[in-house]
């Protein structure tokens, strides 16, 4: 039997760098030293367990989830769904997804968000879930607004739901947004932007699924997010020494 | 044109934005939604081995705390064993070894209350010395960083580590070693992370 190995390394040259001085904030949180390459251990391997005993089964449900008995979040309805797999395609069952968001107004309810966009009483703004045995999630929320935040004098975020993801190692551990396609907002974005590789935004955008819709209900669209994959040890396996 | 290896690409990273804790610890961004937040309990009621504390601050490059980050740990119990199914060995009922801590947003001090843990095994046959691996998001990060916090009282196995030996200036490994203290009984471990400039601190690609 082929047992699991090392996870195949992280392209960093897809992924964002640390330094990018059209995003501000990026200037002085950056290490200025390059990272020093580690060969996977035990450490980063291993992560994690979640099961269905840390949530609770409508936690995906930012309509309802902090909504007053009888009433729910405004916003246009939407379903945002899709599956967690790795990079050889298997997907990841039992993973914990996280997710967090403005209101349709593009306010958040956090004590230090003071944009003039009022607080929906009925929204929080965060939900989670458990992918299923075939790796799929879903969660039920309202469509975020566009917001504005001081980077140059006049920047707007496009329509983003942030997503931490886990997989089942920490060396899988990810953080990132899901953007809505169509938003003109996307390619004018400092964070977005980034990204230096267009095809690598494109992987943040989730498109519309009309067959996944609610008829006359609500509207859906759909997020793959693919964690880092492993390669299988064909021939020995010394990662911990055996 | 050769085959195509139909491998997918690892989803982007994206920053995790001034308000990362709505979505990860919402009662310190304010309101309280969940039966249960995840991540304050790194050993549970029954671990064994010496209960710890550890604090620290997060540095930015001008030498001011970085005050809405979040950082994730990960670690062995006491006796090396991770709580996880491809780590064999059993480990103390709720004891799991993940936990998540932010930063006071007016001070930037961290901190978080564990058991320390034992030595794992490295490659090869190597052991590593005792560490908890720690990860860390904020606005103006844009990828997560990966780094590991040793512990001063273990200089023995710091200098045997195979991972500390590779990082290949001596002066930059002082930057993984959290300082001890003992007040009152009680034992808490400093750790200061700078992100950039004079001693930064070593982040690893993992």
């Amino acid at each position: 039997m082929l047992k699991p190995g090392e996870f195949y390394q992280r392209d960093r040259e897809w992924h964002p760098p640390a330094y990018d001085p059209n995003y501000k904030t990026s200037v002085a949180r950056s290490p200025r030293q390059a990272l020093i390459s580690l060969e996977n251990t035990v450490s980063e391997i291993t992560g994690p367990v979640f099961g269905h005993g840390d949530i609770d089964a409508g936690d995906n449900d930012l309509i309802y989830n902090y909504a007053k008995p009888g009433e729910s979040a405004i916003g246009e309805r939407i379903i945002l769904h899709g599956r967690v797999l790795d990079e050889n395609g298997r997907p990841l069952p039992h993973t914990l997804v996280e997710i967090w968001q403005a209101n349709a107004g593009g306010r958040y309810r956090h004590k230090k968000d003071t944009y003039l966009a009022p607080i929906d009483p009925n929204f929080g703004g965060c939900g989670r879930t458990l992918t299923d045995e075939n790796g799929y999630y879903y969660f039920r929320t309202v469509k975020p607004g566009a917001y504005p935040w001081r980077n140059w004098v006049n920047n707007w975020r496009p329509a983003h739901i942030h997503m931490s993801i886990f997989g089942t190692a920490f060396a899988q551990r990810l953080i990132t947004q899901c953007y809505f396609e169509g938003d003109p907002l996307i390619a004018k974005c400092p964070i977005v932007n980034t990204i230096p590789d267009p095809a690598a935004i494109d992987r943040l955008i989730a498109p519309l699924d009309l067959n996944a819709t609610i008829p006359l209900d609500t509207i859906a669209y759909k997020f793959d997010v693919v964690l880092r994959g492993r390669r299988s040890t064909l021939f020995e396996n010394r990662l911990e020494g055996n | 044109m050769p085959q195509s290896l139909d491998y997918l690409k690892e989803t982007p990273s994206q920053t995790a934005g001034p308000y990362v804790h709505i979505g990860l610890a919402p009662g310190a961004a304010g309101f309280d939604i969940y039966g249960q937040e995840l991540g304050w309990d790194i050993a549970g009621p029954n671990a064994q081995g010496e209960r710890i504390r550890v604090e620290g601050l997060v540095i930015d490059g001008t030498g001011s705390p970085v005050k809405d980050v979040l950082l994730e740990a990960w670690q062995a119990n006491a006796a090396g064993i991770y709580a996880h199914p491809e780590h064999a060995g059993a480990v103390e009922d709720g004891f799991r070894g993940w936990g998540r801590v932010i930063t006071d947003f007016a001070t930037g001090e961290w901190g978080f209350d564990t058991v320390k843990p034992g030595s794992v095994p490295g490659r090869n046959g190597t052991v590593q010395a005792p560490h908890i691996n720690l990860w860390i998001v904020a606005r103006g990060i844009n990828v997560g960083l990966n780094t590991r916090l040793y512990f001063e009282d273990e200089a023995e196995a710091n200098a045997a580590d195979p991972v500390i030996n590779m990082i290949e200036w001596e002066n930059r490994r002082q930057t993984l070693i959290a300082r001890r203290n003992e007040t009152d009984g009680k034992v808490v471990y400093r750790f200061d992370i700078r992100l950039q400039g004079e001693n930064e601190t070593v982040f690893f690609d993992i």
